[in-house]
């Protein structure tokens, strides 16, 4: 599973990535995590507002930070 | 209404029979949880308002009467302003902060840029300042979303029309100013930052700056993922609504009590018209000074309020604490700083310019009609 935290390194975009290791961790689940913090890069996934979280290159929620519960469903 | 839309909702998970009969019961019982603690939560909101003022002077009044100072005199009279303000104005965040949060819920990026892509400028610059408003938005993705606007169809101008109002008039300012200084301030701060907002984004159009972008701007591959329409019911959206509060009330209750704080010392202590002289009508430099001295200052409308309730307590006139105000929370340096990454420096340029230029225009105006 490829999973990729999308923004520039604001406190929410912390929060998210800290968010989605302890949901991979509660789960079991191996993953690439991996933070993009390039602008460029971001706005290539055609994203408008971070922090954005995408999983096996489909974007799961964008502007907010997810629920440890959210993340668990995108998982399954 | 509402509850054959939860149905509706409910159908996209098809279980068995009995099963999906039990989960809409379900629903429909968290709906009308949510709605009913809605509505008791407003008549409880409405009673405890509307009896705020007894309320609080009776309780100025039982201090004064424990710790033993006189109401009338210097003490008191901060205190009774600090008593009666912090709870009406945090009362009055709150109510708002929950009901922009369940407009905003219809409002996500995607649908704004859905709404502003190929509309005509002028058009299109007075609904992407009025989507502004309500359209959720953080300046720390103020590049991608510029990116995913200009990048579709919509005009650089109407960009930055949307750009401009959304940190600009938002619903924190609009309340502060409400409670602190009256509905007529409220008014003439959020309409004359809508209008510098649309004719500030109409004239960046018209320059045709579009060349001013940085070039990698024009290699992006438009389109991308696009993010999941997710469609909230209104469980979903009162849920968005407390969340708002919990987050924005949650961080800035305590620069508003330090506002009111710094207030009620000025109401109680501070002679009138001190400032008069620095800041008054007479003094015309003052506007633009404050325009110089507020662009490079980064605030949020909650952190500035302190400031704004002291310059106007001591004497300072109206105009020119709205443009310091406004050039505060529109424009600030972090933002420029974050936008330089697609903007190269002559539109970076034009557009504090314009703006800057707006909004001494505003400070003039209202200094010369109050």
């Amino acid at each position: 599973m490829d999973i990729k935290v999308l923004g520039p390194g604001c406190k929410k975009c912390e929060q998210t990535a800290k968010i989605v290791k302890e949901a991979l961790a509660e789960a079991g689940v191996e993953a690439n995590v991996e933070k993009v913090t390039d602008m460029m890069e971001i706005a290539g996934y055609g994203v408008m507002a971070t922090p954005s979280v995408v999983v096996d290159g489909q974007m799961k929620i964008a502007g907010k930070v997810p629920k440890k519960k959210d993340v668990l469903s995108w998982l399954k | 209404m509402e509850p054959i839309q939860e149905d509706a909702c409910n159908c996209k998970a098809p279980r068995t029979g009995g099963n999906a009969a039990s989960e809409a019961a379900m629903e429909r019982k968290t709906l009308a949880l949510y709605l009913g603690g809605s509505v008791f939560f407003l008549v409880l909101w409405w009673i405890l308002y509307k009896n705020l003022l007894p309320l609080s002077e009776a309780a100025s009044a039982f201090l004064a009467w424990a710790a033993g100072f006189d109401l009338d005199g210097h003490l008191g009279s901060s205190i009774s302003f600090f008593i009666y303000e912090v709870p009406k104005v945090l009362m009055l965040l709150t109510l708002v902060v929950f009901g922009v949060g369940i407009v905003r819920s219809f409002f996500t990026p995607e649908r704004t840029r859905a709404i502003l892509a190929g509309k005509r400028e002028s058009v299109g610059n007075v609904l992407a300042a009025l989507l502004g408003v309500v359209t959720p938005f953080c300046s720390c993705s103020a590049v991608p979303l510029f990116l995913g606007f200009v990048t579709t169809g919509v005009p650089l101008g109407v960009t930055f029309s949307f750009l401009i109002a959304a940190p600009m008039v938002n619903e924190i300012a609009v309340v502060l100013l409400y409670g602190l200084f009256g509905w007529k301030i409220a008014a003439i701060y959020a309409g004359t930052g809508l209008l510098i907002a649309m004719i500030a984004g109409w004239t960046i159009g018209r320059l045709k700056m579009e060349k001013h972008l940085e070039d990698w701007v024009f290699q992006i591959q438009s389109g991308g993922l696009g993010a999941e329409e997710e469609e909230l019911d209104w469980v979903g959206r009162i849920r968005y609504g407390i969340e708002a509060v919990r987050d924005i009330v949650g961080k800035v209750w305590l620069y508003v009590m330090l506002g009111i704080a710094v207030g009620a010392g000025i109401h109680g202590y501070v002679p009138e018209g001190f400032m008069a002289s620095f800041m008054g009508k007479s003094a015309w430099w003052s506007v633009p000074a404050s325009v110089l001295v507020g662009i490079p200052m980064y605030s949020n409308a909650a952190g500035i309020i302190p400031i704004v309730q002291a310059l106007l307590g001591k004497g300072a006139a109206l105009g020119t604490v709205l443009a310091f105000m406004m050039s505060v929370i529109a424009l600030s340096l972090p933002e420029m700083i974050i936008l330089r990454k697609v903007l190269k420096p002559r539109l970076i340029a034009v557009f504090i310019g314009v703006v800057a230029l707006g909004i001494l225009l505003v400070g003039y105006i209202f200094n010369f009609l109050f």
